[in-house]
Parts: C-alpha cells; structure tokens; sequence
C-alpha cells in the first residue's frame, strides 16, 4: 500500500516537473538540436552563451521588461500592504458614523473579480492620460477590496490587551497601529504580501491592455508578444522564460512558509 | 468627531481609490453601455438598451458563453478530483512529504504566459521534435497538429492540461489545510467501530469533513475559468490575429473593445456589464452556500 502511494506520487511528481525541465533544456540548447528530428535529453553542451545573446539581442527588451516588472511587483505589494492594511485596521477598530456604509461598499466589491471589468477600469484610466505609463500598471491594483476585507477580518481577531497597554502609555489609533498592531502581525502581512508579490508578476491581462508601448512593457507581456509573433529564436524565447521565472522561484524556495498561509488565507474566507 | 477623523485617515485614501478605480469605472461603463461610442471613450449618441440587445442576440457573444461552460465542463472537475486525491495522498505520507508538496506547487510560480510557451511550442509543438508527438512517434503515430487542428479539436486537451499544471498546487494547498482541520479522534472513534481505514472513513468521515472546503474550491474554480484568458490567448492567438473558435467571455470582450478591428466601447461595455452580473449572481450564491 505504502509503495503504491510513493509510486503514484512520484510519477505524478515527474510529470509536474517536465515543464521545467522543458524550459532549461531549450533555454540552453542550440537551435538545431531543439528542433532535431529525434529527442536530445540535454543540449550536448550547455549553450551559456545563450545568456549572452538574449541580453544582447536589441529586438528584446529584455532588461527593460524585467526592470518593469519588478517595479510594478514591488510598488504593488507594499501599497496594497499600506493602503488596505490601514484600511483593514480602520474598519475592525475604529467606530464611527459611517463605518458600516463603508464597509458594505467594500464588499460589494468581492462580486467582482476585476479582471471581467477591465473594460470600465481601461476607459478611466485611459481618461486620465495614463496608457503606456507606470502609474498605469500600478495604481489600479491597489485598491483590492479583497485584501482590505481580509485585514479587517485579521485585525477584528487581534488581541485587544495589547491595544489597550498601548493606549495607556498615551498612544492613539495612529501611534498603536504602527508601534503595536504591525510589528505583532508580521506573519500576517509576509502572508498577503508573497501573495500579491506573485499575482502582480504573473498578471498579464491588465499589463497587455494598459502597457501599449515597448517601453513601458512588463515581462510577461515581451513573453507573449515573442511567443504569438515568434519572433524570435526558440532557444531565446525559452532562455526568457526561465529568467521571468528565476525570481519567484527564489521566493517559493525562500518565503514557502508565508506562501502556503497566505494561499490558505486568502483561498478560503473563514 | 475626533473618532471621524481618525477613522478617515485610516480608511480615506483606500475609499478614495476605490471610488475612482472600482466605482467610478463601472459607474461610467453602465453609462457608456447606453450609448454609441466608437474609438472614443466619451458617449456621443443615446441608443437605450440596443447595445445589450446586440449583445444578447450576437452569436459569437452568446458562443463564448458556450466555450466557458465547455470549458469549465472540463477544467472543474479534473482538478478538483485530482487535487483531492493528491492531497489525500501527501497527507497519508510522513518521508518527503514537504517535498512532494513543494513540487505540486511550485507551477504556481509560473506565469500562464509562460506555461503557453511551454505547452505551444515545446509538448505540444505541431511538428515532429515536439514533445508529445515525439512520444507518439515511438509508437509509430503520425504527428498531431494540437493547436490549429479543430477536427477533432485537440486544442481542448493543451488548454486543458496546461491549466490543470499551473493551478492544481493551489487547491491541493486547501485540502491539506482543510484535511489538517479533521480532528482526528473521529477516525479513532470509526475505526474502534469497525470501520476500515480506506473507503469507509473516506466516504463516512473525510468527505463531509471536507464539505466547507470543498464548496469554496468549486466555486472557486467556477470563477477562475470564467474569467480564462490568458492561456488562450497564447496558445491559439498569433500576430495575425485570433483564430473564430474557441473564444471565452474575456477573449472576446478584449477583441470588442480593443481590438485592431476598431475600439467599441459601447458593446464592450455593455458586455462587461452582462458578464460581471452574471459572475456577482454566482459570488453571492458562494456567499450563500458557504454561510449556510
């Protein structure tokens, strides 16, 4: 029994990593051995130069794109941190006239996953002179009723003990927030950050309407627009693959810890 | 009043932004979906419901809603049972456990974009060095052209396995919290009774244990292949366009709206108003279920 279990699981194991083995192998092959009539497990020599040469090639803004995308990935994840965290923590803590009202308005959100409004969000962006810009790509996404309803939902659970210490050392909202209830939540916001570090790298619709410029093009999108065109060499679009994948790998070795709570946080709304 | 204050500037510049990013735009959408508004974003001419009742009756329209449903026929399902059952099994393992669950998720590292490139160009490359034609050839069959072929329509079984690599991790991820959640005096409890270790507690214990998480991964799925785009368009799109079949909901909204055949933001928006009622009825009925 144990053995079929260990067997299932490592053949379903090799299965999930052909793709990535798939990358490297035409990443660092040479043209004619990928397209080769019988297969070659692993290029004869390990073509390095490949590197060289995508990095080189002026058609493919390599550098360029991966800068982009690290920018809008990392302006993404601290502003939807800072910007819905205080939201959050304002929702579950403060009470006021007007909460309420807000807060229904936040929900109502949830219906809507934003990627079936890009139509409405294009049209007001686009409005506001901002196509082909960095603000852009980064400040639609900032605003994710999502993440604000699960920090409110957090901070709701947040041991008011440590609140009220703070208070009577004559902190207010602001000086307890920041002095008390962020440095006691780090896991917490390591959680949703991974999470929002990862989908703001990986998403590609938004980045291909609003990008429209090479210049102003994230990763995914230069990825995409030499796979549908395939303008490029086969060996060099796969080498690309690899180096848009590279940083989040580090961060799924790195943060795996976080990843996993924050998938089960944000998966599932408790 | 000092409370009023303080709660504005904690809330006030997440509530402004999503009055200009979230309301405004659906605000300003429903407007335009009354009007004529072609290659301009401003509406010029009032045509009252026309724009919807195009899109009810336009068959490409109503043709994408049969591909997510084709879709979502497939893609739900697969992964759901195939997430349950690789859950179960990493959770009856104790050596390499970590291990195995690192590899099942670590597909969601990779972008859609790159898991096309993967799937268009290297398994299911239409010519004889792909990978799943090479394997075909060993078995002395000709060579299968997966994405251009429509008869039968082998393009279903890349978009289908290439969405099944990338998401599985995440939903196998549920289970093992949700499998993690089952106390586990309830097995002792069934086995002192007499019950075997495998079907019964299976079906009699784990199953309903599970129910919570698995209505949340159901819909949760539901919503994800709905709003499916971006395999589809780098898989089957190309720099000469978009092939006519198999275009979901988003795929089509995109070449309306934004596409090189002139910007129509009137249909479009009308579009994007239907599709987003159709998604909030099926959220709140999620709402429903999982409150019950």
């Amino acid at each position: 029994m144990k053995v079929v279990r260990y067997l299932a699981l490592s053949v379903a194991a090799v299965l999930f990593l052909v793709p990535f083995y798939l990358v490297l192998r035409n990443g660092l092959a040479t043209e004619q051995e990928i397209t080769a009539p019988s297969w070659t497990f692993w290029p004869q020599e390990v073509q390095w130069e490949n590197f060289a040469l995508l990095f080189s090639n002026p058609a493919v803004p390599m550098v360029r794109s991966m800068v982009n995308s690290t920018v809008v990935a990392v302006l993404q994840t601290f502003g939807q941190l800072f910007l819905c965290g205080l939201a959050g923590y304002g929702l579950a803590r403060i009470p006021y006239r007007y909460s309420n009202l807000v807060l229904y308005l936040v929900i109502a959100t949830l219906m809507i996953p934003a990627a079936v409004t890009f139509v409405p969000t294009f049209v007001v962006v686009s409005t506001l002179g901002w196509v082909s810009d960095l603000r852009g790509l980064v400040i639609p996404g900032l605003f994710s009723g999502f993440t604000t309803f699960l920090f409110r939902q957090y901070f709701l659970n947040f041991p008011r003990e440590l609140e009220e210490a703070a208070r009577i050392d004559g902190l207010g909202h602001w000086g307890t927030y920041w002095r008390v209830v962020v440095p006691n939540s780090k896991g917490f916001f390591a959680a949703l950050g991974v999470i929002a570090f990862v989908t703001s790298w990986n998403q590609f619709l938004w980045p291909l309407v609003i990008a429209q410029d090479q210049d102003s093009w994230t990763v995914q999108v230069a990825l995409s627009t030499f796979l549908t065109a395939q303008s490029i060499e086969v060996s060099q679009l796969f080498l690309a693959a690899a180096v848009s994948i590279a940083p989040l790998v580090v961060v799924f070795v790195g943060l795996q810890r976080f990843l996993v709570r924050g998938v089960t946080e944000t998966g599932i709304k408790e | 009043m000092r409370n009023g204050r303080a709660f504005w500037l904690f809330v006030g510049p997440f509530a402004a932004g999503l009055l200009v990013f979230v309301y405004v735009p659906i605000g300003w959408s429903l407007l335009l979906s009354f009007f004529d508004a072609r290659n301009t974003v401003t509406p010029s001419e009032f045509v009252g419901l026309r724009n919807y009742a195009d899109m009810l009756t336009d068959a490409p329209f109503l043709r994408s809603l049969g591909t997510f449903s084709l879709f979502a026929v497939f893609i739900v399902p697969l992964t759901f049972v195939l997430a349950l059952a690789l859950a179960l099994l990493v959770n009856q393992i104790s050596f390499m456990k970590a291990f195995f669950r690192s590899v099942f998720f670590l597909p969601t590292a990779c972008s859609y974009v790159v898991a096309s490139l993967v799937w268009k160009l290297s398994i299911f490359n239409g010519v004889r060095f792909g990978l799943a034609n090479t394997v075909l050839g060993w078995f002395g069959a000709e060579p299968v052209a997966w994405t251009v072929s429509t008869s039968p329509p082998w393009y279903w079984l890349v978009l289908v396995t290439l969405r099944l690599w990338l998401q599985l991790g995440f939903y196998l991820i549920l289970f093992l919290a949700g499998l993690q959640r089952i106390p586990q005096h309830l097995y002792e409890a069934a086995w002192i009774d007499g019950a075997s270790r495998g079907w019964q507690t299976l079906r009699y214990i784990t199953l309903p244990q599970l129910r919570t998480t698995s209505v949340a991964v159901l819909l949760l799925l539901l919503i994800a292949a709905y709003q499916a785009f971006d395999e589809f368009y780098n898989v089957l799109g190309t720099d000469r366009g978009y092939p006519p079949f198999a275009r979901p909901p988003l795929i089509y909204l995109y070449y309306t709206a934004l596409g090189s055949g002139g910007q129509d933001f009137g249909h479009g928006s009308a579009g994007a108003v239907i599709l987003t009622l159709l998604i909030a009825g099926v959220t709140l009925l999620q709402g429903r279920v999982i409150t019950r």
